[in-house]
């Protein structure tokens, strides 16, 4: 019998799926677990695999269209088998194919305890699915507009009542090209301009979008700002590369140790002597997190994303700085599955490669802190001698969810992030 | 340019019309010795004399025939319907007869007449007064409608009216007869069926008339404090419909609101939005919404008669809604 | 039975009124026969019958004077002028016909004539006739309308609003009810508070009579009385004028309401039948003659139907016409 295959849930915030890529074709033979199709989630690009083994009998959503979950994407059944209405694919009955799809992001059991509090960054907003059943609801203007720019309106998030895509919505999908011809742009907050470039929004920026500006509603905000001497920190970075480089094979590249890299050790250490940081906020209790998994923020051109060093805590510099490189890397390429951001309990934001001396940072929910890095710089610096002394300096802002994390306890869990960045050895210490 | 009242203009271009041309009388309840239920016709008596200008009795089914009778022998009668509300009296006259002469006749008797006076709500008059017609009239070929909101455009589209070769039903209000507005000296006529943009914006079309274009211009100021720039396009004939303009329109701002003091039920507003959507269909960045009373007789209490006219609260959520701007 | 003959009506005139008649009779008994046939459709009410009363009131008028009247108003449409053939076509729904197809058995007109219909609401027709005197009235002319209603009619409130006016602002309207006993298939005594129509007028002030509408001549001589004296002062008049439907209401009424006996007992005194004996007594015609004209005028409706039947039916595109003037 033929299969309705739906678009499946791969991440814990995803609320729809665009098809990236279909790796087959209507009429070709497909194994069960075998790579289907590929789905664009809010924060990535991956495969599906097959639920079914059988014919691809219809591709209900073609690449470049984004649907909601559990709406319809494809048809597997028998050669020759007849294709069922979709009427009877909307029905709940044969929702079997998809209830379970091969790389749920519950899997693994870690993560679901952080994945438990969702704030408000869940609840449906703006992004209600346009297209149901694989049809766009999409106003005339619309679709006219979509179409004289080639815009796919099944790319499109509505924004208009049940999904509708509306005019204002293709604007903003079809970037450098809308400027003057069509007036739109109301705002909710009333002014409305006619002039400017707009820009399409993707689903991981829709995203970050929806949990920023919860996480900053929801969480009451206080930042703590220190400086710390990094200049020890430096001489064992630069020590420690030097050898590697010794060590190194011919041939391969040794994995540099960074700054930054330096930072999520002692970021790491720390957290575990003030668990109360590594914490999250579930409206009647506070989660202390046992393990320490902090994720580190890396800047992509859709947006930030923040994979994750697992028990980061457990790991000395070098494999720090081999998994931070590597997840980095495949960030970049979009090639990190749903797992790679997933059960963070802190997260370090670093905008010292920029010149940044130091700004503050929005937490990411359900962590209960972030942490701001600035760059390291030469700073005159009155020493505990009295005199002024050239350091090598770096200044970080901790911003801190006030439902978990007070003042004191913050400026404590600095004060030792400090102690371990200015003197590495006393990490050993315990 | 004199500034001067809704009635006086009406006023004028009667007795202008009446002076040019001696076939035209004013036939209706209390036009002549009392100057008019609402003064309408003032002086004319007086200028035109009892031949020309007569009272009539209490007969609306009556002297609207009359009037129809006359014109087929050649004269061109303005008869006043103190309120529409009466006029339904003479709507056998109107309808079967008046507006299908012309016809039946394969163009043979032409009926040169205007049926006139005062349509819809006024203030707290009950349900057998506060009742609008547009839509049963404007339903009807072999007529054309016109209801004005202002006294330049009345006077124009009066006069207009009384030179057309047509029964023509000119809808007005008790409660604009004591509008002022600039008026010309010279003259001047509008011609029918040619719509007016009152106020010119780009992000929706109000389309309103009578008076609840005034309504529609109080929403559109409104809305300009919160940042919309609506359109307000005045018909001032429903029938024939300046339907060039109400597209231009709609095909410049994409959305469109039309209040019509009618039911909803089959309204005037009905047949504009309809006549949109087939014709602006891909214009359209919403569907049409319609600002109409609510579809119960009307009530006579202050609160509950503005909760069924058309409010400036009522347009200002509409035009949200086609604009997917939330409260 | 017969009336007398009187010396006033010269034998050219009483040949005139008697063909008349005997060509409205045909005319309507060919009409019924063609709708029979299925030539047309629609409504269709015959005046076989009343012929009497429409021979006798056209002749006491003249060509500027107007006439209005219902919808059973074939014959007073061809009595005011309109070619019978424009009738018959019109009947038949062709371009031809008096008003281009567009209006059929009921809606009649001609503006050359002053025929101003055909109309098909009951009493509708009686304030436009009030209109019409008006416009006389206005125009200072001596003309006079006579509006031609049913006992039906009778009843409306139009009626009485336009009695009101005319009385009230002493307009030249004769209001003539034919009375033929029936609307549609209701005895008038069933629903009328009245016995004598006529009495309406009381209301008024206004003047009104009743006369015998089987006779044409005495038809005639009232009817030119009442006009001569309104053309004198304008002021309207309520005639009565007491007749028979041989026929249904219409083509498809089979007439059930009444005997058979009541039918006869008014044919007896048929008006085509009467004249035809006053043109005998007084030798103005053979029984050979009158055959003879019978026979002319059946070939005449005949030449009628075969132009109705050839003319050319009215293009699609015609119906977007006159639905508004210049």
């Amino acid at each position: 019998m033929a299969h309705i295959i739906e678009m499946p849930k791969l991440s814990d915030t995803m609320e729809e799926g665009g098809i990236a890529t279909w790796l087959k074709k209507e009429g070709d033979a497909v194994k069960e677990g075998e790579a289907l199709v590929e789905i664009e989630t809010d924060k990535a690009t991956q495969e599906y695999e097959s639920p079914e083994e059988g014919i691809l009998l219809k591709i209900l959503v073609p690449a470049g269209k984004s649907v909601g979950l559990r709406t319809p994407i494809a048809i597997i059944g028998e050669k020759g088998e007849k294709i069922p209405d979709l009427a009877a694919a909307a029905a709940p009955a044969p929702v079997k194919a998809a209830a379970a799809p091969a790389a749920s992001p519950q899997a693994p059991a870690k993560a679901a305890a952080v994945a438990a509090p969702q704030p408000a960054a869940a609840a449906p907003v703006a992004a209600a699915p346009a297209a149901t059943g694989g049809r766009v609801k999409s106003s005339p203007l619309a679709r006219k507009v979509a179409a004289d720019r080639g815009v796919d309106l099944g790319a499109v998030a509505g924004s208009g009542p049940g999904g509708r895509v509306v005019v204002r919505d293709v604007e903003q999908a079809k970037a450098g090209s809308s400027v003057g011809t069509v007036t739109v742009g109301v705002q909710p907050v009333g002014t409305i301009t006619a002039s400017g470039t707009s820009v399409p929004v993707s689903m991981m920026r829709k995203t970050i979008a929806k949990r920023l500006l919860a996480a900053k509603n929801d969480a009451p905000h206080f930042y703590l700002t220190v400086s710390a001497n990094v200049g020890k920190l430096e001489d064992w970075r630069q020590q420690l590369n030097k050898a590697a480089a010794k060590e190194a094979k011919p041939g391969s590249a040794p994995t540099k140790v960074s700054l930054n890299d330096g930072v999520i050790l002692a970021v790491s250490r720390a957290l575990r002597r003030h668990p109360m940081v590594n914490a999250s906020w579930q409206g009647d209790t506070i989660l202390l997190h046992s393990q320490v998994h902090v994720a580190v923020a890396v800047a992509l051109p859709e947006g930030l994303v923040t994979p994750v060093i697992r028990n980061s805590d457990q790991l000395g510099v070098r494999e720090i700085a081999a998994q931070s490189r590597e997840l980095a890397g495949k960030a970049k390429a979009g090639g990190l599955n749903n797992d790679a951001y997933q059960g963070g309990t802190f997260t370090i934001s670093n905008l010292g490669m920029f010149g940044i001396e130091e700004f503050t940072a929005i937490i990411n929910p359900p962590q209960a802190a972030i942490l701001a890095v600035g760059a390291a710089i030469l700073t005159p610096w009155v020493d505990d001698h009295q005199r002024v002394v050239v350091q090598n300096r770096m200044k970080m802002t901790l911003s801190c969810d006030h439902r978990v994390v007070d003042g004191a306890l913050g400026a404590q869990f600095l004060q030792t992030l400090v102690a371990y960045l200015e003197d590495p050895l006393a990490m050993l210490a315990g | 340019m004199a500034l001067i009242q809704f009635r006086e203009a009406l006023g004028q271009a009667m007795a202008e019309e009446m002076a040019r041309d001696d076939r035209i009388f004013l036939l209706g309840e209390e036009v002549a010795q009392y100057n008019g239920a609402y003064k309408v016709s003032k002086g004319l008596l007086d200028r035109f004399g009892a031949k020309r200008v007569i009272d009539s009795p209490i007969s609306e089914a009556g002297f609207a025939g009359l009037g129809v009778g006359a014109a087929m022998a050649g004269l061109r009668p303005i008869i006043e319907m103190m309120t529409w509300n009466f006029g339904l009296q003479g709507f056998d006259q109107i309808i079967n007869h008046a507006a299908k002469m012309l016809y039946m006749s394969n163009g043979q008797f032409n009926i040169p007449i205007v049926f006139r006076g005062p349509n819809g709500a006024a203030h707290m008059l009950g349900s057998q007064h506060s009742q609008s017609f547009d839509a049963m009239l404007t339903n009807v070929p072999g007529m054309k409608v016109i209801s004005p909101a202002t006294p330049y455009d009345a006077k124009g589209l009066l006069k207009s009216a009384i030179r057309d070769n047509n029964p023509v039903i000119f809808l007005e209000s008790e409660m604009m007869y004591a509008l002022k507005g600039e008026v010309p000296d010279e003259e001047y006529l509008i011609p029918i069926g040619v719509g007016d943009i009152k106020r010119p914006g780009k992000d929706v079309t109000l389309i309103a008339w009578n008076k609840m274009l005034h309504v529609a211009v109080d929403a559109a100021k409104e809305l300009e404090a919160q940042g919309i720039d609506a359109e307000v396009l005045d018909p001032r004939t429903l029938q024939p419909l300046d339907e060039a303009l109400i597209f231009a329109s709609v095909r410049k701002t994409h959305r469109l609101v039309i209040i019509d003091e009618g039911w909803d039920f089959a309204a005037t507003s009905a047949q504009i939005a309809d006549r949109v959507q087939r014709e602006c269909f891909d214009d359209l960045d919403a569907p049409v919404v319609r600002v109409n009373s609510l579809f119960v007789p009307m009530p006579y209490a202050e609160e509950l008669e503005a909760a069924v006219l058309p409010s400036v609260g009522r347009i200002v959520q509409a035009v949200k809604d086609v604009l997917y701007v939330g409260n | 039975m017969a009336a007398e003959p009187k010396s006033k009506y010269e034998p050219a005139f009483l040949i005139s009124a008697y063909q008349d008649m005997l060509f409205y009779r045909r005319f309507e008994e060919r009409v019924n026969q063609a709708y029979q046939k299925g030539k047309f459709a629609g409504f269709c009410h015959l005046h076989i019958g009343q012929e009497a009363v429409c021979v006798g009131v056209q002749k006491a008028l003249r060509p500027t004077d107007y006439v209005i009247s219902g919808y059973r108003s074939h014959t007073q449409a061809i009595a005011k002028g309109i070619d019978p053939k424009a009738v018959l076509a019109e009947l038949f729904g062709k371009k031809a016909g008096a008003v281009g197809g567009k209006g059929g058995s009921m809606h009649m007109f001609s503006k050359e004539h002053r025929f101003l219909g055909g109309h098909g609401i009951v009493g509708g027709q009686c304030p436009i006739a009030a209109g019409v005197a008006f416009a006389i009235k206005y125009d200072e002319k001596d003309d006079i309308i006579v509006c031609y209603l049913g006992d039906g009619a009778t009843n409306q409130g139009q009626f009485f609003e336009a009695m009101n006016m005319a009385a009230t602002w002493n307009l030249p309207v004769l209001y003539i009810i034919e009375n033929n006993q029936y609307g549609m298939g209701t005895d008038y005594h069933r629903v009328t508070s009245v016995d004598r129509l006529s009495k309406r007028a009381l209301a008024f002030d206004m003047d009104h009579s009743e006369v015998d509408g089987m006779e044409v001549l005495k038809v005639h001589e009232h009817v030119s009385g009442i006009v001569a004296k309104m053309r004198k002062k304008p002021r309207p008049y309520l005639l009565e004028v007491l007749t028979y439907r041989y026929r249904g209401h219409s083509v498809s009424d089979p007439a059930a309401y009444r005997t058979k006996e009541e039918v006869a007992k008014f044919q007896q005194r048929d008006p085509i039948l009467q004249l035809a004996e006053i043109l005998k007594k007084q030798k103005i015609a053979t029984e050979d003659e009158l055959k003879a004209w019978d026979k002319a005028v059946k070939e005449r409706t005949a030449a009628i139907e075969d132009f109705a039947d050839a003319a050319p039916k009215p293009e699609v595109s015609d119906l977007w016409l006159h639905v508004l003037a210049d």
